[in-house]
Parts: C-alpha cells; sequence; structure tokens
C-alpha cells in the first residue's frame, strides 16, 4: 500500500508487476497522505493484518512520523502486551542525486533512537529480498530503509524457489581485511568496497563490514573484526550529530576499549542541509577521498 | 466470528446502571487523583454517558471500537472490568494495560477495545486501518470510531476521512462534541457553523445528534450500523454532549460560566433515562437507589482492588517492547575488561 504502488507500477518500480499478480484487494493505490495510510496499516496491524507500507521516499515518511514513532512502536507497550504491530514501513531512504535539502534525508538515526521499530538498510539485492522478507514475519514495525541510488545494483539471488531470509540483526563481512574495518551499510558499502580495493594497492588491507540491520545492532560481529583490525573507521549516510555511528563508535570503545590502536573515526554526512549545487551535494556526501583520508589517518599510514 | 447478541435485547435498565457504574467510577477516580494515587492527566467523562452507553448498546459484541484520551467510559461499556479500569488508572500490573498504559491508553483486546489514544486525532488512521480490515477479510463488523471536537481540525482527521470514503470503509465516525477542545471553545477553533458539515466535503452522510439522550444515541448508531452491514460504506456522527469537569484533573474550566454548566446539568443524561424508564413504568425509585448503591459498592472494591494489586514487576521492563521477546539490552559482553589499562600499557596517572 502507498503512494503510485499499483496502477503506476511504483515511483521506482519497485512493485512492477505486483499489481497485476496479486490484484487490487492486495496492492494499493492511496492518496497522498503519508500520515492517512500509515496509520491505517496501523490500524489493520492491530487486528492481524501484515501490512506493508511504502513511502515514495522516507524523507515523506516525516509526514507520517506520528504514526511511525507513536502509534506503530508504542502499542505493545501501551497495551500491556495486548497489541504486536506486524507492519513492515519501506521505501527509498538518504540522499540521492540533487534532489536538495527537502528530498535527501537519512532517516536512520532519528527512527534508531526510538525505542520499538527494527531497523535494516540493505545494500545487495540479495540482502534487499533477504531482509524484506523477513520485515514482513516480523511481528513488530520493522522499517526497510532502501536506497535509490542502489535500486539499480546488480548482484546475485537466490532462485525464487529457494527460500531467502536474512536474519535482522546480522551484519556481514563484505570483504576479508586485517588492518582496518570500515564499517558501513547501505548506500556507503559500495563506496567501502571501492576505497578497499583503493587502499590494496597502497597494502592496506581492509575489512569491510555491513551492518545490514541499524536496529538490532549486531555487536559481535562489529567486535570479532575489530578484535582482528584493532582500527575502526565507520562510513554512514547520516549526519554526524548523533548518528548511526556515534552509536556504534560507543559500543565499540565502552566494550572492548584495550583492542583499539587507534582513535575511532566516522565519514558522514557533513551537518548542513543538503545543497542543491552538485559540486557542493558531493563535498556534503561521505565519498571516497574522505574515507581513504580517515582509513590512513587510523592506519597512521 | 464471534457470537452476536442482537441489538434490541439490550435492556435499558441495564444500561441505565452502566451509566451510573461510569459516572461513580469517574467521581471516584477524581478523589482518587486529588488522594495523589492516580498519576499523570486524567480526563472524565462526567456528562457524557450517554454517548458511548448508547453507541455501545447499539452494535454488536465483535464490533471493534476505538477513542482518544477520555476514554475510562469506552472500556467500561465494553465490559472491561472497574477493577482492571482502576487497576490501571493505579498503574498496577492487574490493569486493562497491564499499568503501562495508564488513563489515556486503555486497551482490551477480549472486548474489541482498541484504546485509548493520546495524540489528538492519530487514532483516526488507525480506526480506518480497523475498518481496511473488516472489509479485506469480507467481515460484517463495523467500527466505532469517537474522538473530540478538537480532532477534527487535524490533518489525519482529514487523510482518514477521505480513505474511508475512497475505499468505502465500514466505520462510523462518532464526535463527541463537548464544545471545548481543552479550554478553546469550537466556535473559536472550528471555521463551519456546524461540525458534521466536516462529513460533507469528503462525501460521509452525516447527522447531528442529542448526545445526552442515551436512546437517541442509541437509535440512530443502530440505524447507521445497521445500514453498513448492509453495504459497507463511511457515516459521521455529529453527537453534542457536555463534559461536567474541566478537560483533564487540573483544569478548573474557568472558560465558561456557570450557568452554562447548571443549563446541561438540568438535562443530565442518567436523570433522563431515568425519568423515561420511571415514567414508563420500567423502574422505580427504589431500584433506582439500588442499581446506584451497586454501581458505588463496585467502585469501591474497584478502589480496594487497584491499591492492593501489584506493582508491574522491574525484571519485565523489557518484556514489552518487541513482541518476541526483548531484544538484548546494551550490556558489556561477558569477557571482563580490566578498568585502568589500556593494551598493553599501564595508564598514567593524571595530574
Amino acid at each position: 500500500m502507498g503512494e503510485e504502488v499499483a496502477e503506476y507500477q511504483g515511483a521506482y518500480k519497485v512493485s512492477q508487476g505486483l499489481l497485476e499478480r496479486f490484484g487490487p484487494r492486495r496492492v494499493i493505490d492511496t492518496p497522498i497522505s503519508e500520515n492517512g495510510f500509515a496509520g491505517l496499516g496501523v490500524g489493520a496491524a492491530m487486528v492481524g493484518l501484515r501490512p506493508i507500507i511504502e513511502f515514495m521516499t522516507f524523507s515523506f515518511s516525516l509526514v507520517a512520523f506520528d504514526q511511525v514513532v507513536n502509534n506503530a512502536p508504542n502499542m505493545y507497550t501501551m497495551s500491556g502486551g495486548q497489541f504486536n504491530i506486524p507492519i513492515t514501513f519501506r521505501g527509498p531512504n538518504g540522499p540521492a542525486h540533487q534532489l536538495g535539502a527537502t528530498h535527501s534525508h537519512a532517516t536512520e538515526n532519528f527512527y534508531a533512537s526510538v525505542p520499538g521499530p527494527k531497523i535494516c538498510a540493505p545494500a545487495t539485492p540479495r540482502d534487499a529480498k533477504g531482509l524484506l522478507k523477513t520485515a514482513v514475519r516480523d511481528n513488530n514495525p520493522v522499517l526497510v530503509l532502501e536506497a535509490e541510488l542502489l535500486y539499480s545494483s546488480k548482484g546475485m539471488v537466490e532462485p525464487p524457489d529457494e527460500e531467502l531470509l536474512i536474519p535482522l540483526g546480522k551484519a556481514e563481512v563484505k570483504r576479508e581485511g586485517s588492518d582496518v574495518s570500515i564499517i558501513c551499510y547501505s548506500q556507503t558499502v559500495p563506496l567501502a568496497l571501492k576505497v578497499a580495493a583503493q587502499l590494496e594497492e597502497e597494502d592496506i588491507s581492509a575489512e569491510i563490514l555491513d551492518l545490514r540491520s541499524i536496529k538490532p545492532l549486531d555487536e559481535n560481529s562489529i567486535f570479532n573484526s575489530v578484535r582482528k583490525t584493532h582500527r575502526v573507521v565507520i562510513v554512514e549516510q547520516d549526519h554526524p550529530f548523533c548518528g548511526v555511528g556515534a552509536e556504534v563508535c560507543y559500543r565499540i570503545q565502552k566494550n572492548i576499549f584495550d583492542e583499539l590502536d587507534a582513535p575511532i573515526l566516522r565519514v558522514s554526512q557533513e551537518d548542513v542541509p543538503m545543497p542543491y549545487n552538485e559540486r557542493l551535494e558531493h563535498a556534503v556526501l561521505p565519498n571516497a577521498d574522505k574515507l581513504l583520508a580517515a582509513v590512513k589517518k587510523v592506519c597512521y599510514a | 466470528m464471534t457470537a452476536v447478541q442482537p441489538v434490541e435485547q439490550r435492556d435499558e435498565v441495564e444500561m441505565l446502571s452502566l451509566m451510573l457504574l461510569i459516572r461513580r467510577f469517574e467521581e471516584r477516580a477524581s478523589q482518587q487523583y486529588q488522594a495523589q494515587k492516580i498519576g499523570g492527566f486524567c480526563h472524565l467523562y462526567i456528562g457524557q454517558e450517554a454517548v458511548v452507553t448508547g453507541a455501545v448498546a447499539a452494535v454488536r459484541d465483535d464490533d471493534y471500537i476505538i477513542t482518544a484520551y477520555r476514554d475510562h467510559a469506552h472500556a467500561l461499556a465494553r465490559g472491561t472490568s472497574a477493577n482492571a479500569c482502576m487497576a490501571e488508572l493505579f498503574g498496577k500490573e492487574t490493569g486493562c494495560s497491564r499499568g503501562l498504559g495508564g488513563s489515556m491508553h486503555f486497551f482490551d483486546k477480549q472486548h474489541h477495545m482498541y484504546g485509548g489514544h493520546a495524540i489528538v486525532a492519530a487514532h483516526v488512521p488507525l480506526a480506518v486501518g480497523l475498518a481496511f480490515a473488516i472489509k479485506y477479510r469480507g467481515e460484517d463488523r463495523v467500527t466505532l470510531c469517537f474522538f473530540g471536537d478538537g480532532a477534527i481540525n487535524q490533518g489525519s482527521f482529514h487523510e482518514a476521512l477521505n480513505l474511508a470514503a475512497l475505499y468505502k470503509l465500514p466505520i462510523v465516525f462518532i464526535c463527541e462534541n463537548n464544545l471545548f477542545a481543552m479550554g478553546t471553545s469550537v466556535k473559536r477553533s472550528t471555521s463551519l457553523k456546524q461540525i458534521v458539515d466536516r462529513a460533507e466535503g469528503y462525501d460521509i452522510p452525516g447527522e447531528i445528534v442529542d448526545g445526552m439522550n442515551f436512546r437517541e444515541v442509541r437509535d440512530e448508531v443502530a440505524e447507521i450500523v445497521d445500514s453498513i452491514r448492509k453495504e459497507s460504506h463511511p457515516a459521521f456522527l455529529e453527537v453534542r454532549t457536555y463534559r461536567y469537569r474541566g478537560h483533564s484533573m487540573s483544569d478548573p474550566a474557568s472558560y465558561r460560566t456557570k450557568q452554562e454548566l447548571e443549563k446541561y446539568r438540568l438535562d443530565d443524561p442518567i436523570t433522563r433515562l431515568r425519568a423515561q424508564l420511571t415514567r414508563e413504568g420500567k423502574l422505580t425509585n427504589e431500584q433506582f437507589d439500588q442499581l446506584d448503591k451497586q454501581a458505588k459498592e463496585t467502585v469501591m472494591a474497584a478502589v480496594k482492588f487497584a491499591e492492593e494489586s501489584p506493582q508491574p514487576p522491574l525484571d519485565k521492563l523489557y518484556d514489552y517492547t518487541y513482541a518476541d521477546g526483548a531484544m538484548e539490552p546494551d550490556r558489556p559482553p561477558a569477557r571482563g575488561n580490566s578498568a585502568g589499562t589500556v593494551r598493553g600499557r599501564a595508564v598514567s596517572k593524571c595530574g
């Protein structure tokens, strides 16, 4: 359910073919009323349906903030455990390309600071499928934060007849390495992989850990990687103040401080609203130059 | 589907005793609030009893109801025990929301009472979702969505009405117009001459109902619900009522006159139904006194029950955030770090 999901086949074609396959009873166009249809989903979930609500982008989910933050995750607690809300909110999240300040929000840190929702941010087609399926089956509100710039990416996925369920709260080492851990998710995964290839040429072996889920956070995988490399750079697509990296950083220093050989660095957006100008946008976003510089700094290279 | 209780057989004397229970419950809640047994905000329903009682008398037990924060009466009317309601106000584990919801967040799944929602109009989309599920599953239930006159100027209200009309959902929007959104009168908040006209903008049929008259509310709701069960559609009722107390316990209601309050008190919904029943020979004064005594006793017993009930246990704090068990809270790993040392080096003393 969402704007343009049925007859238009999805603003980004994510729901292409679903109307034909499942019919108008299950694939439902809505008016532009984010608060209304997000709330409708929560209400339907109260009596046991499992709605998938699409936000055309998560920047528009801010119009439905009250439903996503106040109604969906609070219901289970407020009702003393009587009403769980098995709902999935999904859609593209994070900056795309020259969309300006209102359409470039990376919302993961807003939502992660609220107790109740689970949050994942897939970076590959396989993860996108496996995490979405898990999200729909979860008995709690789950936010599946996709990325517009990754919609065109290609990758191996198990054949449709094979059940692909990727658990929430499990990170994945996308590349093994020994000198530094680059912790990333969503759009920063391909960025980190690109930088790791460049670092290889300079004899720096980077391990790429894709969080895949922001909440629950896979502490064990993070700690295991850090115990191996002793150096950490977190590259995230959100803002620096109270960003996802701040939480990761806190947990590492709190739990395995002894393992660190250098201060942890974070590469994120700059703390400014997103400018439209392409050159300025590039300067605001986490990019390869910033990530390379951060890695070299923690490696004292 | 659960057993159907024929609407016509709801006994009026029984409904009068429900109104008495609501009133005595709220009076006692007020007293217990002043005695600091109840925390947070507390919004009383005194004066509005005929609205929820009349509406509930017109529907089946398996129909859905959902309301805003002035919700004690809606739970009681649905069949939630006075014990569970009072215990919730006391924040006790035996409360209808296990003491985790409080006055504004009463829930009772068993009785199809879907809350208890404290952000004004935020539950109206939820109500539309309940109605959506009814239609999706091909059931003949109806959703009753209660809200105050303050809700009709919120965006979520408008979005929800449009969705309900667009998808032709089985829902009755019941605006309990008690003339004041907190301290702001309808005249100062709403551009319309009458609230019911909001419905017209969404092509939803609407009626004005005298909310101080139990029978009128019941008959109007019954008629609409009957029509909805035949063919799914939304409807809107502006039910004109009055709350005798302030918006919440902290509000002396100095924005209105004593004369206005007295005028409504003379039209009291309980007195009115009592008079109707007495006139028709269905109720004697003795019987009424007996009903009132019973209501008072039930509420006193509820206070005792709430007092004696246990607090929600501290060790269950993490159990009600996620439906499939507690997410691991942020704890240090089992392998302890010896504080004061850094790997391979001693920490130099400060100073």
